[in-house]
């Protein structure tokens, strides 16, 4: 009985969620700084330390760049150590983005995705994630507040992982998500303890076998460094898929590395990830009724890219159009992540037209009747070619 | 003819909550531009990120919102390359004294005229309340789940040590004297720091009005011989005391003007030193070309360099 209480869903935002997943894995060290739309995980935390459900060392620090700073330190020392942020908050931390995975620290981080500055916006768009894609950390794009808690328990698993020692961000969509409030089951410490144990971290820093870690390498080593992380985030790959899989088994819920929703007999797909994704799953039974069988590809493990379950989904699609929140100014396709599935597709031999489609830049307000128009353009796509990334909803 | 406050006024819609302290730094700031009869454009605000920060949004000067923490650098450009420009921060005291610190320590050294107006409320105001750099130790304001444990930074002291040349403190209710106070600051000719104390009713549940109230004295008024000048060498003398000015906090807290320092070169005399015609000839004034011709030809300019196959 006492068991099923615990299991009744409670009524979370994604940033909560977060939070209570920070605490059910008992988290040493939360290193923060308050940044809109992540503060209220954070504050969340803190009055988990403060009422005594996590004993955790709270590090108040003075920017991003500390709080990245402390939380890679206390994951060396073997602590679990947990951060979140957002924007310029994200922004700020490049520098040490590439010092943990550099340094292989086993590091967690939740970011609440938002557009940044100039001009000054603190409503959502991916601009800040999609800067970050390339610092060697493993990302994860979340949809729903039930999986922001159970990917953040999965995270630690794949970070902490002796094969793997990468950190790990898992992100979703500010206010959309951060702020709007959900059913969550929040399984607890012990069951998440359980699926999550605490490992030894193999190089810590030990006082009892002193290192120096960080230290300057020549160009004869440096580039096999750099190669080791290439080897662990293909390693990653695996492992991520590995771990949903036990999560499921204990949990009841799994998620993999790429959804398709609504995929069977879909002659068209859209690509996206976070809160579109889900109003997307609200929205494709209008459009299949409108005469567009349109499937959902989300994408949810974005680092390392599951090529193969790509290839796999849209091998018998004609069209693909993918939803970029963030824009690759000049690039040949404006979204960035059209403009790695442009790759994949010649890569892989695919054979879809690819539509790139720029949205919700700033927060610009998607309606329903504009994922339908996503529909209809996905829906074109298959007879018809976008040479170039529409910029949807702009005003020229 | 003179202007007056309301010439610096713009129309938006001043977002701050009631009785807030950034009400009094507003006017007071308005007042004192007014004051000096500064023409809006030889005016610069710069601020970061901070409730505080919304400040240029209310004042018709030439401004710039920056990014949180990062006004100094920005206001710092502008006055490189506008020596005769009034340039003026004003922005928080999460973002001057902590993530902004380093910025706050560099410009001390170079002395250069800008006028830094700290809105010191102990708070980070907008992000609902977190501990500022000046929250005192144990405090336990509003939003706070434990008490404070760091203790708070003495931004006169820190001012003092990276080389700042005026020093006050002032109270965001008491417009007169920091009106005047700031018109002091834009007449001295070197980095300037005008600490704010600023009371914030939403989240500083600790140091309020009343609180403030039972503390604080100007230092002039108590003792009339008070002069924090420092015009000649025998004047350092001072300096001790002025120190120990610095250091009073609790049960009493200072205002006034603690340290003003004439003898130290400004930024834009030290330029002048190596760059011949900078003061005459500021980079903002420069033409670069004449009816979109360059003025100097790289072909003309590097003849002996140019390598022909
Ligand atoms: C790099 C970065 N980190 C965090 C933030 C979020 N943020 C905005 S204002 C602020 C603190 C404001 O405090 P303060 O400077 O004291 O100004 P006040 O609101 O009290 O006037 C923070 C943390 C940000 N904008 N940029
Ligand atoms: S939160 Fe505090 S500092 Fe910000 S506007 Fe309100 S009273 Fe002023
Ligand atoms: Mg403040």
């Amino acid at each position: 009985m006492e068991e099923l209480k615990t299991r009744r869903p409670i009524p979370l935002s994604t940033n909560y969620a977060i939070a209570y997943a920070a605490r059910d894995l008992d988290v040493d060290v939360v290193s923060a700084y308050p940044i809109t739309p992540q503060t209220t995980v954070v504050e969340k935390v803190s009055e988990f330390v403060a009422n005594g459900e996590l004993d955790a060392a709270f590090i108040h620090v003075e920017s991003e760049h500390s709080a990245l700073s402390a939380a890679i330190a206390a994951a060396l020392t073997g602590a679990r150590a947990f951060t979140a942020t957002a924007s310029q908050g994200l922004a700020l931390m490049h520098e040490m983005l590439h010092i943990a995975s550099g340094l292989r620290a086993p590091v967690v981080m939740s970011v609440a995705m938002r557009s940044l500055s100039a001009p000054i916006s603190i409503w959502n768009d991916q601009s800040d994630i999609f800067n970050a894609r390339d610092a060697g950390w493993v990302i994860m794009f979340v949809h729903t507040a039930q999986e922001a808690y159970d990917t953040v328990i999965q995270a630690y698993r794949i970070a902490e992982d002796p094969s793997v020692l990468l950190p790990v961000m898992v992100a979703y969509d500010g206010y959309v998500m951060s702020h709007t409030t959900e059913p969550v089951v929040v399984e607890g410490r012990e069951s998440v303890m359980k699926f999550a144990p605490k490992r030894q971290y193999p190089y810590r820093l030990d006082p009892d076998r002193p290192v120096t870690i960080g230290a300057i390498v020549p160009p004869e080593y440096y580039y096999e460094i750099k190669y080791q992380q290439v080897k662990a985030m293909e390693g990653a790959l695996p492992k991520v898929d590995e771990v949903d899989r036990e999560f499921g088994k204990a949990f009841g819920r799994s998620y993999g590395v790429m959804e398709c929703y609504m995929c069977e007999g879909a002659e068209a797909l859209i690509m996206a990830n976070a809160s579109y994704a889900a109003t997307l799953k609200s929205l494709l039974p209008d459009a299949w009724k409108q005469g567009y069988k349109v499937g959902l590809l989300r994408l949810r493990l974005y680092r390392p890219f599951p090529l193969r379950q790509f290839v796999e989904y849209t091998s018998n699609v004609k069209s693909l159009l993918v939803v970029d929140r963030s824009i690759s100014y000049g690039a040949p396709y404006q979204g960035p992540l059209a403009n790695e599935i442009a790759g994949a597709k010649l890569k892989e031999d695919l054979g879809f037209n690819l539509i790139s489609v720029v949205a919700g830049i700033g927060q610009r307000t998607m309606e329903n009747e504009d994922f339908i128009a996503l529909a209809r353009l996905a829906w074109e796509g298959r007879t018809r070619k976008f040479p170039e990334t529409v910029f949807y909803g702009v005003r020229e | 003819m003179a202007r007056n406050w309301m010439d610096y006024k713009t129309d938006a819609w001043v977002q701050w909550c009631p009785a807030c302290g950034n009400f009094g730094i507003l006017t007071a700031l308005q007042r004192a531009l007014a004051e000096l009869d500064l023409p809006n454009e030889k005016v610069s605000i710069v601020s970061g990120i901070g409730c505080s920060s919304r400040i240029p949004y209310y004042i018709k000067t030439s401004n710039v919102h920056t990014l949180h923490g990062r006004p100094i650098p920005v206001a710092q450009g502008i006055k490189l390359a506008n020596p005769d420009q009034v340039v003026i921060v004003a922005s928080g005291d999460g973002d001057l004294l902590g993530i902004g610190a380093g910025h706050f320590v560099a410009i001390g050294r170079r002395n250069i005229d800008i006028k830094v107006i700290l809105h010191d409320n102990a708070v980070y105001g907008l992000t609902k309340g977190q501990a500022a750099p000046t929250l005192p130790l144990w405090f336990k304001t509003k939003a706070l789940g434990q008490p404070n444990i760091q203790s708070a930074v003495n931004p006169l002291l820190l001012a003092f040590a990276s080389g700042y040349t005026f020093i006050a403190r002032a109270y965001a209710y008491h417009i007169d004297q920091l009106k005047e106070m700031i018109e002091a600051a834009i007449r001295h000719k070197g980095t300037s720091l005008i600490d704010v104390l600023q009371p914030c009713p939403t989240y500083n549940d600790i140091m309020t009005k009343e609180w403030y109230e039972k503390r604080i004295y100007y230092l002039d008024k108590e003792d009339p011989s008070w002069n924090p000048n420092i015009e000649k060498p025998e004047d350092v003398k001072k300096i001790p005391k002025i120190v120990e000015k610095m250091m009073e906090w609790e049960p009493r807290i200072p205002l006034g003007v603690f340290y003003r320092n004439t003898m130290v070169e400004p930024l834009d005399v030290r330029i002048e030193k190596i760059m011949p015609g900078y003061l005459q000839n500021p980079p903002a004034r420069r033409s670069i070309d004449i009816g979109g011709r360059a003025l100097t030809n790289p072909f003309v300019a590097f003849k002996d360099r140019i390598v022909t196959t």
